[in-house]
């Protein structure tokens, strides 16, 4: 027997052992979890089923003195693997803004997302969270309120004597009404 | 034994682990001031063993989670205790992190070499608070889930990262069965593993340090068995026993009504330990909100994980505690002013009412007979005549109409009525007061309508007003015999006993002498006839159609007043018409006894 040879340069070899571990390591580690990660990303790439044409409900319905009224927004949701054709999906805000014309908000707090209330007494909507308040108009109406921006108005039709919205929700808790993508 | 355990002990030395955990020394003998990391443990045990138990009977999906906790809260033997357990411990753990943090840092405890396990302890109380608010969603009720919309909305305002976060928290744009499958492996998994990854390394780096001891010692040193233990098991007994007294003074943790995304809940609060938050983004105007949110309490988290540095300076120690306790006195004002806004709010107290009331209701209707559907549960309250009939009552009749006064929902009006009250509707009693010369051009009746001066009511003024006896026992048939039309489950009793009275009555509606049908029709058809139809009056069918079209020829024709035809001009839908007939009617699911109230 004969001592092994020593190798001429103990130090490369001995880095190359290191790093070919580090990195066979690494592939073992990073198999499961880029797999696991990859299908907790997918929500990411999910867009919401915006901008569904809802008929909410008849323009009779509504108070002529322009006093809002709240409906629910009944269309189909789909979650996950689950279809519904009629569900409530959301609420609505609408009012006459003149004899054939219907504005319509989203009722949704621009804030932190609560549903608003609106209050006869006052003439305005007050969300139940964190106080913001806004106008018959939707706009904010006090400068201390939270919210960024005034209620979300929503795109509002009459057909028929039927009234049509647009539904949509927004990103809360910025000044820009961006789509909730 | 003997050779049994030495021969195990010789295999794996465990006698030497089961020393070093029972005989470290504690310097300056046991005290109680030690006892807080021990009860936290012992929390936690709580929560760990609890939380698998309720692992076994809960299915998160956004149509079994409430359906499935309901069950475990009402059905299953001792559920509600275990929830209750679960639920109360959580609290307590907040509680025991603020003492135990307090004393860590009173005592100095955080100083080199301690730093890591002050970080590690600080860790542990984010993943704990995180526990809280992910377990907060999992019943999926109306509270949690609202609750927790708020907290995922702030999540979105993260800059740059937060509308991706947000998506990825709640597995999509909105919520649903991914947001509950999402929430539960962060529960029961994720945030569970690392809190015994970083325990086992928070207790291994204490052991490695020892106990900070106080200083003057009062006592020689001791060990940690027997002395500290019997201190730490007392103090967790009274932990114990203070969740106790909670969940039986509750019994067991409440659960709301089931989410619905389209009903709204006013009463939307977080948990009481998170209420400083909640109020402290009131103060925040619009476009601030990420100061209150994300920023100041990242830095304040900042700097408490600074505190091992900061103690090094002269004043550094003082900092820190004159910190914490600043903090403390501003969670308690913000708590008590949250508290106290909450309770003189009179909509806050209106929807916490209308919550309790929900709760109540959706637990009858689940233990009924019929069940919950595969849809879930909160089909059940939609289609509720009890809950929804007040709603529709109030949004769409109380503009004219009263109910027992009120709008249906309890509301006194400002303005006074201009149509009948209908609470009672078609009853003996209520056609009674139609019948009195007294009572029909009152408010309550014909008062507020255009018909306060018509035939009727000058046929009851006049004709009615001076009756004879037998006359009188007439009246008294017909009247009888229109509200038996109605069939109405609180009259059962009464049409089944008078069957005899209610045959006359009907003939004398029909005969010349009442003059019923001189105006109505009645049970035969009568093309002249120009008054409501009182064939089946006050029956469902009977009031669906004149909900759905007051201006039929059946009932008032052209000489409707003002009543919208609420199924021709499409402003209700059939199952909503059919909801306030029922409730109208009287018609619900009634619980054969009530079930006992929480």
């Amino acid at each position: 027997m004969t001592a092994p040879i020593p190798s001429p340069n103990p130090d490369r070899r001995g880095f190359f052992k290191r790093l070919s571990a580090v990195l066979i390591g690494a592939v073992l580690g990073l198999v499961p979890l880029a797999s696991g990660f990859l299908m907790l990303f997918d929500p990411v790439r999910r867009r919401s089923q915006a901008g569904q044409r809802v008929k909410v409900t008849s323009l009779a319905a509504l108070p002529a003195d322009g006093i809002p009224r709240k409906f629910p927004v009944i269309a189909s949701r789909t979650d996950a693997w689950n279809k519904s054709p009629q569900v409530p999906i959301g609420a609505v805000y609408l009012r006459r803004s003149g004899m054939d014309v219907v504005e319509a908000f989203n009722v949704v707090c621009p804030h932190a997302g609560c549903f608003v209330d609106f209050k006869p007494e006052g003439k305005s909507f007050l969300c139940p969270c964190h106080n913001s308040t806004f106008d018959l108009n939707g706009a904010v109406n006090d400068p201390k309120s939270p919210s960024p921006r005034g209620l979300d108005s929503l795109e509002a039709e009459v057909r028929n004597g039927e009234v049509w919205i647009q539904f949509q929700n927004f990103r809360a808790g910025i000044s820009g009404k961006i789509p909730e993508a | 034994m003997k050779p049994i355990f030495a021969w195990l002990d010789q295999r794996t030395g465990y006698r030497k682990l089961v020393h070093e955990a029972l005989f470290e020394n504690v310097p300056g003998g046991s005290r109680w001031r030690y006892v807080w990391g021990s009860t936290l443990t012992f929390a936690l045990a709580i929560q760990f063993v609890t939380g698998v138990f309720l692992w076994m009977a809960y299915n998160p999906s956004s149509q079994t989670a409430w359906e499935s906790v309901y069950f475990i809260q009402n059905e299953m033997i001792g559920g509600w205790f275990l929830r209750g357990l679960h639920h109360y411990t959580a609290q307590a753990m907040t509680v025991l992190l603020v003492l135990h943090l307090m004393q860590v840092v009173i005592d100095g405890a955080y100083r080199a070499p301690r730093e890591v396990n002050f970080w590690f302890g600080v860790l542990l109380m984010l993943l704990v608070l995180a526990l809280s608010l992910t377990g907060y969603l999992l019943p999926w009720d109306q509270k949690g889930f609202w609750a927790t919309r708020v907290a995922t909305n702030i999540a979105a305002i993260t800059p740059i990262i937060g509308p991706a976060l947000q998506k990825i928290i709640i597995g999509g744009s909105d919520y649903g069965h991914h947001t509950l499958s999402r929430f539960f492996a962060l529960h029961a998994g994720v945030l569970p593993g690392a809190v015994i990854a970083l325990l086992v390394g928070h207790i291994y780096l204490f052991r490695r340090h020892g106990i900070t001891a106080k200083q003057p010692f009062q006592k020689p040193d001791a060990a940690f068995w027997p002395d500290q233990v019997l201190k730490d098991v007392v103090a967790c007994l009274a932990v114990l026993a203070t969740v106790l007294f909670f969940i039986v003074r509750n019994h067991g943790a409440e659960l709301g009504a089931p989410a619905d995304p389209s009903e709204p809940y006013s009463a939307a609060r977080p948990e009481w330990y998170f209420l400083f938050l909640f109020q402290f983004l009131k103060y925040f105007p619009g476009g601030t909100e990420v100061w209150g949110a994300i920023i100041l309490p990242g830095v304040l988290l900042a700097v408490i994980f600074a505190m091992p540095f900061l103690g090094k300076w002269r004043l550094g120690h003082r900092f820190n505690l004159g910190l914490l306790w600043c903090l403390l006195i501003a969670v308690a004002l913000l708590t008590f002013q949250a508290k106290r806004e909450d309770r003189g709010n009179r909509d806050y107290l209106a929807a916490e009412r209308e919550a309790q009331i929900n709760a109540e209701r959706i637990r009858e209707l689940a233990g009924a007979p019929a069940g919950i559907p595969v849809t879930g549960a909160v089909s059940l309250l939609r289609t509720d005549p009890l809950i929804q009939g007040p709603k529709l009552f109030a949004q769409h009749c109380a503009s004219c109409h009263r109910f027992d006064g009120h709008d249906g929902m309890g509301r006194e009006l400002a303005e006074p009525p201009s149509a009948a009250d209908l609470k009672n509707f078609a009853s003996r009693e209520w056609i009674q007061g139609l019948m009195d010369p007294a009572r029909i051009a009152s408010p309550r009746y014909l008062g507020g309508t255009k018909f306060k001066d018509g035939k009727m009511a000058k046929f009851v003024k006049k004709d009615l007003a001076a009756l004879t006896s037998e006359e009188q026992m007439h009246l008294a048939r017909v009247v009888a015999a229109l509200a038996a039309e109605a069939g109405l489950k609180s009259q059962d009793a009464l049409d089944r006993g008078g069957a005899g009275e209610i045959e006359e009555g009907r003939a004398l509606m029909v005969g010349e002498k009442m003059r019923c049908t001189e105006c109505h029709q009645f049970r035969k058809a009568d093309a002249d006839a120009t008054a409501p139809d009182l064939t089946g009056y006050g029956s469902r069918q009977w009031m669906m159609e004149i909900i759905g079209n007051p201006g039929h020829e059946r009932f008032y024709g052209k000489r409707n007043d003002r009543m919208p035809a609420f199924a021709e001009e499409k402003r209700l839908g059939t199952l909503e018409i059919g909801l306030l007939a029922d409730w109208l009617r009287g018609e619900w699911y009634n619980p054969p006894t009530r079930p006992r109230v929480r």
